[in-house]
């Protein structure tokens, strides 16, 4: 009978342990969850002596403050964000939790973070593509402080008159080039402008790039551009940045803000300057599709190339790899549209927060006082214009001017009266447009694929791939 | 005591049959499930039928995922096979540090799918960088890079069964063979063959599955660059499934029918050989 009760007790323990092991599989956040458990530790401790009553309240009270999970769409400022969040937790008791998303994986995590019970209350939409999938999971922000605090609705994700993103960084791409390799080729023979204002359209930029490629060896450097890598760390700079001006100028042209056909009227514009990228480049095209994003940062930051295109979010990594600031500028993408000598730099946001509706209405509390607290208080102001590096659209900004060079190179282009260029990309039917012109793309630069390929993939991959998002 | 043991078996069998039921039989009871319903998060799905099934064959990636793994599948199974049993063959033979030898085969086996992928990746650019090409230049390179790798790896551990397969043949046999006059080739096709039969049973099964499953040296080989092209059944699922918003489903459908296929694939071959094994 001893020995029953023996065997069941140990059975039962096995049991146990493995539910108790099934149930202590909590994601690895942030260290901010247990800086609050020994917060509360020692608020317990203090309150020892205090009726069990009134620390019961305590606890209930705290329960009811909800708490914030914000999944980061940026890498770069994971850190920042955890710090940030630290504080925040430090100065009100309310637990934020900061997950980053590794690049490239941010649809995919969101998705399944979203479906487990402890949910992110706060997430990213990259835009209005974005928003289609995710509209059902946003809270409507029309009424929220954080909307309040917007410099401008241009900033703010609508549908119909509901608020569903807000848009909490501004960012600028354009082709950044190094300013004393340049300033060299100005006191050469051989160039065919001798100051960067002089560059001011394509047929000039070209010129400049192929005299570059011509005296690359004279220079000292290896090509006139950096490698045009079609790696997944780097294809975005083409197959959706540069992809952008065609469809900037066309809808320009014809007056609209999107649109459920392309016609590609500016197509051999993105040839153009395609060919550019690739005939005045550090590399062979054939080997472009295993070229990466750090190829690239590494060949322009060690003076290899001129020119870099890529936008406001790369400082960090240039002056990381050293790169001093005022060897850094920034100069439109010309592609030979007409009227492009006041074109300035593509300026946008594809940084959207939305609001988890499904969540906790505390928790849906507890996460618009985090936001607001972000983009209001002194902390939150200083973090993102300083340690991110961030031009932010809120009110509260205009005393945090940003530390970013390429920012404020950005600021002079629209002081001088240039016409930034709209983030027209995030109109883009889906990712797998993307996928389809950029492979066309890179297929056309090996020399293995025509250039109609990628015309096809632009205006007819356009088409199928509207309906099959919209039907 | 047997009483006791039988009286207990649910007990017992309960830690192991509710992990395996948690672990197992439930996702796979709801990814069948989901493969019938559209849905952006798998906690709010809605049923519609068969549509997934039919959207996959709109969606050329997959055909031409599956004929790129069947490809794959093929060349592998019979070189990884041929060249593990030659090898096999060679260090049953005595030869001076055969043990040595031995480990080395076996050792790229330990290392993982992922750092394999990415230590070939940079030795195979590395070569093809001096042709000015690259290994996702066409999805050419990047199959026989794959092949090579499956190869380096999987060749020492099937070596390892069939050396345990050989040296499991009695002597006497291969005695009575040779009395009776056998040559070398006799021998090999006479009696090592259908002697070594149960080995080549599990290693084609373990290969033939392997390859068709294939998801972490081909995601880090290549990730299906260029165009896809490169891009096998298990990497296309799970692409289907994360890379489309609005495919969710049709990835889970794709995945019930990679099921489905390896499966019979596999009883398929089981069978076969199972029926050419034969007794001492």
């Amino acid at each position: 009978m001893k020995k029953k009760l023996l065997s069941a007790v140990l059975s039962a323990t096995m049991v146990a342990s493995m539910l108790a092991g099934c149930g202590s599989s909590e994601p690895a956040q942030t260290t901010t969850e247990e800086k609050q458990a020994t917060t509360t530790e020692a608020k317990t401790e203090v309150k020892e002596d205090a009726p069990a009553a009134e620390v019961k309240a305590d606890t209930t009270e705290a329960a009811a403050t909800g708490k914030v999970y914000y999944l980061n769409f940026k890498p770069e400022q994971a850190q920042a964000w955890e710090a940030l969040a630290a504080k925040y937790t430090e100065e009100t008791g309310v637990e934020v939790a900061v997950q980053t998303a590794a690049s490239g994986t941010y649809e995919s995590t969101l998705k399944s973070e979203i479906a487990k019970t402890d949910a992110p209350t706060l997430f990213q939409v990259n835009g209005p593509i974005g928003l289609a999938t995710w509209s059902d999971y946003c809270y409507d922000l029309s009424g929220s402080d954080v909307y309040a605090e917007l410099k401008s609705d241009d900033f703010a994700l609508k549908e119909g008159d509901a608020v569903k993103g807000i848009a909490y960084v501004v960012e600028t791409y354009g082709i950044i080039y190094n300013a004393d390799i340049l300033n060299t080729y100005f006191g050469k023979d051989y160039s065919v402008v001798k100051s960067v204002e002089e560059i001011n359209s394509f047929e000039q930029l070209k010129a400049v790039a192929d005299s570059i490629q011509a005296n690359a060896d004279d220079l000292g450097v290896k090509g006139a551009f950096t490698s045009a890598g079609m790696d997944s760390s780097s294809d975005w700079r083409f197959k959706t940045h540069l992809a952008n001006l065609p469809i900037y100028y066309e809808y320009q042209a014809d007056g609209i803000g999107a649109t459920d056909a392309i016609k590609g009227t500016y197509l051999d514009n993105y040839k153009a300057i395609w060919d550019l990228y690739i005939t005045d480049a550090t590399c062979a095209p054939t080997v472009l599709s295993s070229k990466t994003g750090e190829d690239a940062t590494a060949e322009f930051a060690l003076g290899e190339a001129v020119f870099y295109q890529n936008g406001t979010w790369a400082y960090g990594d240039l002056s990381a790899n050293g790169m001093a600031d005022e060897s850094l500028g920034m100069l439109p993408i010309y592609i030979g549209a007409e009227g492009e000598e006041n074109q300035g730099l593509c300026t946008g946001s594809e940084n959207y927060w939305c609001v988890n509706k499904n969540a906790a209405e505390e928790d849906i509390q507890a996460t618009l006082d985090f936001m607001k607290w972000v983009v209001t208080s002194e902390a939150g102001c200083t973090s993102l214009s300083n340690e991110m590096g961030f031009v932010c659209p809120f009110k509260a900004f205009d005393n945090y001017p940003a530390s970013n060079p390429l920012i404020n190179i950005a600021n002079d282009y629209v002081a001088n009266g240039k016409k930034p260029v709209a983030w027209t990309f995030t109109t883009m039917p889906s990712e797998e447009w993307k996928n389809g012109v950029g492979s066309a793309l890179l297929e056309y630069a090996q020399g293995t694929g025509e250039w109609d390929a990628v015309q096809t993939a632009f205006v007819d991959g356009w088409a199928t791939e509207y309906t099959a998002a919209n039907n | 005591m047997e009483k006791a043991i039988k009286r207990y078996f649910p007990i017992f069998a309960l830690p192991t049959f509710a992990a395996f039921s948690i672990g197992f039989i439930l996702p796979f009871i709801l990814g069948v499930y989901l493969s019938f319903c559209e849905f952006t998060t798998v906690t709010d799905a809605t049923f519609v039928g068969l549509k997934n099934y039919i959207r996959i064959w709109g969606d050329e990636t997959f055909i031409h995922a599956l004929w790129y793994t069947s490809l794959f599948t093929v060349v592998s199974v019979l070189t990884i096979n041929i060249l593990a049993f030659a090898v096999a063959m060679l260090l049953t033979k005595g030869i001076k540090g055969t043990n040595i030898f031995r480990t080395v085969f076996f050792m790229p086996n330990l290392i993982g799918g992922i750092i394999l992928g990415y230590i070939w990746q940079l030795i195979l650019n590395g070569i093809l960088l001096n042709f000015d090409r690259t290994l996702t230049y066409s999805s050419a390179y990047g199959f026989w890079g794959l092949i090579i790798l499956m190869n380096w790896q999987q060749i020492g551990y099937m070596m390892i069964i069939y050396i345990a397969g050989i040296q499991n043949i009695p002597g006497e046999l291969i005695e009575a063979a040779k009395i009776d006059g056998a040559n070398n080739r006799q021998l090999l096709r006479h009696v090592t063959l259908p002697m070594v039969m149960p080995s080549i049973t599990i290693c084609s099964f373990l290969t033939l599955t392997n390859s068709f499953k294939l998801y972490d040296q081909n995601l880090a080989l290549t990730a299906g660059e260029p165009s896809n092209k490169s891009e096998m059944l298990a990497l296309n699922i799970y692409n289907t499934f994360y890379g489309r918003t609005g495919w969710e489903g049709v990835g889970q459908a794709k995945a019930v029918i990679f099921f489905l296929a390896v499966a019979l694939i596999a009883i398929v071959q089981l069978r076969l050989t199972r029926s050419k094994e034969v007794q001492a």
